[in-house]
């Protein structure tokens, strides 16, 4: 009952930021390039859920509260969500839905390529998010497939750092937690191969859910 | 629909009570926590001042000048809040509430290198070299946003003249106030500072090239680079240097800071051209603030007439 209670909570929590938009739009208060803001600011926010989302399994590896796996889902829908937003953004305020100079940008800018590469990714896991696609996959073949979203989260952290003029401290704090978040599954991955070789009892593996 | 039913609980994942027990604290604890972080921000944003008051000066006597545009001026207060001012912070919004405190008197401009007498002025006694003119010019940043500012000022020959060159200066250089004590983006290397810039004399002497301290009929607010800065509408708007504290005359082409950071994306000359792309994103189109659309932008930003015949012959790809 509380998980449910607190998975209402934290779906509102994941709207802040774009009632937070909405809500200085309708006051006049996105400053003096509002397009600029609202393409800023869903492009934090995705950044920002996708390492979530990638904290949810460390962190309860870390503190036995394996509950916590039970908000992953949501939060990289929510991050599907805004980078959509951002996409839109510039799709449409942007580009004005001009097809040809949209992929004359992806071919030819690197930091809009990668972004775009990082969106198209999260497309997959965000269809394949339900319980029958994880049934009709397989845990293991699903589990496979999600972990897209390691690359989805490095083409995200690429695209601010490379689009930033000069000032990388922003986005290389991003590239640090993601490093982080990386580096923990990495050591946890050369730990459990080193215990197969070592031919110790094997730790039971839960599909499905990982 | 993101809503997971009770009923997707998996055997699996049940846990026992104690852990449950600590699940919950910890897991109310975040909640709060995420509320209380959620309401701090929103509450500094309701009470943080959004652009810090100054005291503007009037300026008298200002004529009206044959250069300027009649397109809609963009109005005061984004002109004043959205500055691309890295000595102060590399957010846009930040400049209007950390400039306040930019002492801009008393203020000197030493006039330096190849001149016939190395002096320097006062920036009052500057102002009083020729009469202030209204200059509304359209201002292009190099990432693609626009404005129509009335600066208030004069070519910056006027203080050329004064200055006397030697015949062998072949370039103008700008050097701007570096103050880490007033100035706190200073303490961050995002750049090389001190921010300085640079002309070639005939660009400097073009009559365009304006010498400002002024807009809106006003001084200039700290954040649009008082007391002293230039404006050159017919190139990007990094080449207009803030605060300056020196300008030099030399036989070199000076060095210009964003020309040191990244010399593939930002050239010595940067003038505006839509058929020249920054390397990362396209210069064909510019978003003017305050307008929906995007709009074409112009070769030499709309100043062709006055400032095309200085890069005749030029391959202005090269010298981007």
């Amino acid at each position: 009952m509380a998980i449910r209670w607190l998975k209402v909570v934290l779906f509102l929590g994941c709207l802040v930021p774009v009632a937070r938009l909405g809500w200085r739009a309708y006051t006049n208060a996105l400053g003096a390039n509002p397009i600029e803001f609202i393409t800023h600011s869903t492009g934090d926010w995705t950044l920002i859920l996708l390492l979530t989302t990638l904290t949810i399994t460390p962190l309860r590896k870390l503190t036995g509260l394996s509950a916590l796996i039970r908000f992953r889902k949501m939060l990289g829908l929510f991050a599907f969500f805004y980078a959509t937003l951002h996409f839109t953004t510039y799709i449409w305020l942007d580009k004005f839905f001009n097809l040809h100079e949209m992929l004359a940008d992806v071919l030819k800018r690197r930091f809009i390529t990668v972004g775009f590469l990082g969106l198209v990714l999260l497309i997959p896991l965000a269809v394949t998010s339900t319980a029958g696609w994880i049934r009709r996959l397989g845990g293991k073949r699903w589990q496979q497939l999600h972990r897209l979203i390691y690359v989805s989260a490095l083409a995200g952290v690429v695209h601010y750092i490379w689009l930033v003029k000069a000032d990388l401290r922003k986005p290389l704090q991003y590239a640090a937690v993601l490093a982080l978040l990386l580096g923990y599954r990495i050591v946890a991955w050369l730990k459990g191969a080193s215990r197969k070789v070592a031919s110790a009892p094997a730790a039971p593996v839960r599909v499905g859910q990982e | 629909m993101l809503i997971k039913k009770s009923s997707d609980i998996k055997s699996s994942e049940i846990t026992p009570k104690n852990a449950l027990l600590n699940r919950r604290t910890f897991l109310a604890g975040t909640a709060v926590a995420s509320a209380a972080v959620a309401t701090g921000l929103a509450w500094r944003e309701l009470a943080a001042p959004s652009i810090v008051a100054q005291a503007n000066t009037k300026i008298d006597g200002i004529q009206k000048s044959k250069f300027s545009t009649s397109e809609a001026i963009t109005p005061f207060k984004d002109v004043s809040s959205y500055n691309n001012y890295y000595e102060f912070s590399t957010e846009k919004e930040e400049p209007s509430k950390l400039a306040g405190n930019l002492k801009t008197r008393p203020w000197t401009v030493a006039i330096d290198g190849l001149v016939k007498k190395k002096q320097t002025f006062d920036v009052d006694a500057i102002m009083k070299m020729a009469t202030p003119e209204e200059r509304i010019y359209r201002h292009r940043c190099v990432e693609g946003w626009s404005i129509v500012v009335p600066w208030v000022g004069f070519s910056l020959s006027e203080l050329i003249k004064r200055a006397d060159p030697l015949p062998k200066a072949k370039y103008v250089e700008f050097t701007t106030l570096e103050d880490p004590k007033q100035m706190p983006g200073l303490r961050v290397p995002v750049l090389k500072w001190p921010y300085l810039e640079g002309l070639r004399m005939d660009e400097a002497m073009n009559p365009l090239a304006l010498l400002c301290f002024g807009m809106y009929g006003e001084a200039l607010p700290n954040q649009n680079g008082a007391p002293l800065r230039m404006v050159l509408p017919w190139k990007y708007g990094f080449k207009s240097a803030k605060a300056i504290v020196k300008i030099s005359f030399t036989e070199q082409q000076p060095v210009n800071t964003w020309n040191l950071s990244a010399p593939s994306e930002y050239g010595f000359y940067s003038n505006v051209n839509p058929t020249v792309d920054h390397p990362r994103w396209s210069q064909k189109t510019e978003r003017r603030l305050g307008e929906f659309r995007k709009r074409d932008t112009l070769m030499f930003n709309g100043y062709g007439d006055q400032v095309a015949s200085m890069y005749s012959g030029m391959d202005l790809r090269k010298n981007f």
